[in-house]
């Protein structure tokens, strides 16, 4: 035991010492809090104020462009190529022009003449205001109401509940896709570490230290020894870049979310008013979120994933997983001489797991379907498919949980007693192309 | 006692049998030396001495107990084809793997700094081994092996991939552990340094010991009746005094000294050749041929047919 103890120690502080890991392990979160900040940056609209001057020569849009806060609009009887030459010296910024045609539509009916472009959200925003003006305006000369026509649409939201045997009624989200992004990390969680034991130990065989070592430790202990070491770096490693992106992410959206988590805030104080109060209250008074509506309710399911759940889990679940495949890695490892001849080894390894991806793909769509159901039990897809379907807030009741995790950790018992065994012997096997079924052989040597 | 009973140990792979019913027994504070041509099994039966690899059959015994996990600490192992961490500090390393022998992290490192002052390798400490010449990385090998100091050193072609002056000093090494009392294994391709080093030696062949014995002993049991002389004289009284007793396998002339090769009969002794040709000629110098460790190593591995025979004189 206490030779294991030297070996995990010295995987450990071999690796926590390397500049590499030092720089990923640091860098990762500082590349997704940057990516984050990049993305709200991109999504707040930095467009300037603009200043609109339009020539309506159709006469339907008098005073029908619904205020948007930084544009400012002035309507001119000016004619069109005096206009055009003026208005940037006048300290407009842009000029729309509609001819009297625009009912019938037709390139050409409009005209928006800049110099500097006021930017895509400020073109949509004109176009459907101008589009929703026509459309009344052909309605009203139809003699229908558009109020009719407003009132005739309805929007149909659900609250998706989940009920078990016992007939507990529970909220459910179905953020599918938060499942497969989680699971798909721990695919790359998985795939990365057990890599890292593959190469430790080929490393170790075409460097010839093995011998040396072996005659000092059980080629079990070493193996065992390196496995450890490098699942208790992944543990820092989770936890290391956990901690960072939290607090980076957190420290992001403090300064540049500032103004859409107070509105967050407002839009659920609002809903737990209503749900208290029932409807006896004038909905109209109660802002309205229509831009942001969706996003916020995405984000009210989030809140909705149990997240000390998830992260026990994924810590349970990658050790597992991790210790599955690794040790199988490890096996791999000793066969081969180099890394070019263990393709034919690693493919078939990696297609079990690749397939557990996929599997948590199904997850976002068809999270009961049966195939998901029995991956999230076997144990070559079970971390991801099971990670999946617990990180996508659909509720998965805790003896599944328990039932995998067992199978799960008796299975990597089992592959890392065949696995020791072969490594044993891959370890001192030099020069040979070794077939699988020659690894079949050396489970069997005594 | 004997420090290592190797009894009949067999070790079957799938497809080649490594070792034959092979028995050794090492004397303690001796050097042994393991013969064999590339493929005989010597590298087998070191990985089983070390527990690296078990005996399909048949025991080895440490002192008289049989082998168990607690005796690889009172093991030294270099290896043939030896290695070392290419990223990690020379220093650190040694250190680990005395560790791993069972030293305490203090003692392993006081004596680390014990031997690479013995070596003149202070300044290695926090290189890392990719930057050592192979030389050096072999003096840190070898440290790596006696650090822990073992009662047993199992040393595979210590002097391959060394330069004259290192492999002295590795020879040295050597020496002064085996005056200290430690019992060496020693499995080497190098005739000259078995002659020089070993007390007691076993060749390996094709899986099977074909020769067992001390190096007195053995040469003295290769010993084929031939013997030399240098003479002055007739050469024909000489051959004729010789004509039934002896064969001449070889003439040589220098000025007027003959050197003759001769292959006496069988049940002619030396002396008896010597009385024959004293009367005819001047002897200057006469001598029996006791073939070198190589000649045996040569005549017993390349041979075949000889190989039966010698195999029932070691009995």
């Amino acid at each position: 035991m206490n030779k294991i103890r030297l070996i995990v120690w010295r995987e450990l502080k071999s690796r926590l010492t390397n500049k590499t890991f030092i720089i990923m392990t640091v860098l990762a979160p500082l590349l997704i809090a940057g990516f984050f900040a990049v993305m709200i940056q991109l999504m707040q609209s930095d467009e300037k104020e603009q200043k609109l001057l339009v020539l309506d020569e159709s006469g339907l849009f008098k005073d029908t462009f619904s205020g948007k806060d930084d544009v400012s609009i002035t309507y001119s009887k000016q004619d069109l190529t005096k206009a055009q030459s003026e208005f940037v010296g006048k300290g407009y910024t842009c000029l729309l022009w509609i001819s009297p045609t625009i009912l019938e539509g037709g390139a050409g009916a409009v005209k928006l003449v800049y110099q500097k472009s006021p930017g895509a959200g400020f073109q949509t925003w004109l176009k459907t205001s101008m589009e929703k003006v026509l459309y009344e305006y052909k309605l009203r000369s139809n003699n229908i109401d558009p109020d009719v026509i407003h009132n005739s649409k309805t929007s149909v939201k659900f609250i998706i509940q989940k009920v078990d045997d016992a007939g507990n009624v529970q909220d459910t989200g179905d953020l599918g896709f938060v499942g497969f992004l989680i699971g798909a990390l721990m695919f790359v969680f998985v795939m990365m570490y057990g890599m890292m034991v593959f190469r430790s130990v080929m490393e170790e065989k075409t460097s010839r230290i093995v011998e040396v070592i072996v005659s000092s430790v059980k080629p079990f202990e070493l193996m065992m020894g390196k496995i450890i070491g490098v699942a208790l770096l992944g543990i820092i490693q989770f936890l290391i870049m956990g901690i960072i992106t939290t607090v980076l992410i957190s420290l992001v959206s403090l300064f540049l979310l500032k103004d859409a988590n107070a509105k967050y805030q407002l839009f659920k104080d609002q809903q737990e008013y209503v749900k208290k109060h029932g409807t006896n209250i004038d909905l109209n008074q109660l802002e309205k979120f229509e831009e942001q509506r969706e996003v916020f309710d995405m984000l009210k399911k989030f809140e909705k994933i149990d997240f000390v759940q998830v992260v026990v889990c994924f810590v349970l679940f990658f050790i597992g997983g991790y210790l599955f495949y690794s040790s199988i890695m490890a096996a791999i490892g000793s066969a081969v001489d180099s890394e070019a001849d263990s393709q034919q080894f690693i493919t078939p390894v990696m297609l079990p797991l690749t397939l557990g991806y996929m599997i948590a793909l199904k997850t976002v769509m068809d999270p009961d379907s049966s195939t998901v159901f029995w991956a999230s039990l076997i144990p070559f897809t079970s971390p991801i498919v099971m990670m999946a379907r617990v990180s996508s807030g659909t509720g998965v009741p805790v003896w599944q949980i328990i039932v995998s995790l067992v199978t799960l950790y008796g299975t990597f018992i089992g592959t890392t007693l065949l696995a020791a065994r072969i490594y044993r012997t891959g370890i001192l096997m030099y020069g040979k192309k070794v077939s699988w079924k020659e690894l079949g052989k050396w489970i069997f040597y005594k | 006692m004997n420090i290592i009973s190797v009894n009949n140990v067999s070790k079957r792979y799938s497809n080649h049998v490594a070792l034959n019913n092979v028995s050794i027994e090492v004397k303690p504070q001796s050097v042994f030396g393991l013969l064999g041509p590339n493929g005989a099994g010597k590298t087998s039966l070191i990985r089983i001495i070390n527990q690296i690899t078990g005996p399909d059959s048949g025991e080895v015994r440490f002192n008289g107990e049989l082998l168990t996990a607690s005796h690889v600490n009172k093991i030294g192992y270099l290896p043939e084809e030896r290695g070392l961490y290419r990223k990690m500090p020379v220093g650190e390393q040694v250190v680990y793997l005395g560790q791993l022998k069972g030293l305490s992290g203090s003692e392993a490192k006081r004596r680390t700094k014990i031997w690479f002052e013995k070596f003149e390798m202070q300044t290695w400490w926090k290189k890392k081994v990719e930057e050592l010449s192979k030389g050096m990385q072999q003096k840190v090998q070898f440290i790596v092996t006696v650090l822990h100091e073992p009662e047993l050193l199992i040393l595979d072609e210590p002097f391959s991939g060394f330069d004259p002056v290192n492999a002295q000093l590795i020879r040295n090494e050597i020496l002064a552990l085996s005056k200290a009392g430690s019992t060496i294994i020693l499995s080497t391709h190098n005739m000259g340094s078995v002659e020089e080093l070993c007390d007691h030696i076993a060749l390996l062949n094709r899986s099977e010991k074909v020769l067992d014995g001390s190096v007195k002993d053995i040469r003295k049991q290769f010993r084929s009746n031939r013997f030399k002389i240098s003479f002055s004289g007739q050469v024909m009284g000489f051959t004729n005094a010789l004509w039934t007793s002896a064969e001449i396998v070889k003439r040589e002339q220098e000025e007027d000294i003959y050197h003759f090769e001769l292959k006496a009969a069988p049940g002619v002794t030396g002396s008896q050749l010597l009385k024959l040709v004293l009367p005819v000629c001047e002897v200057h110098a006469f001598n029996e041929i006791i073939p070198s460790m190589n000649e045996i190593f040569i005549s017993q591995v390349s041979n075949g047919a000889e190989l039966e025979n010698t195999s029932n004189l070691t009995e």
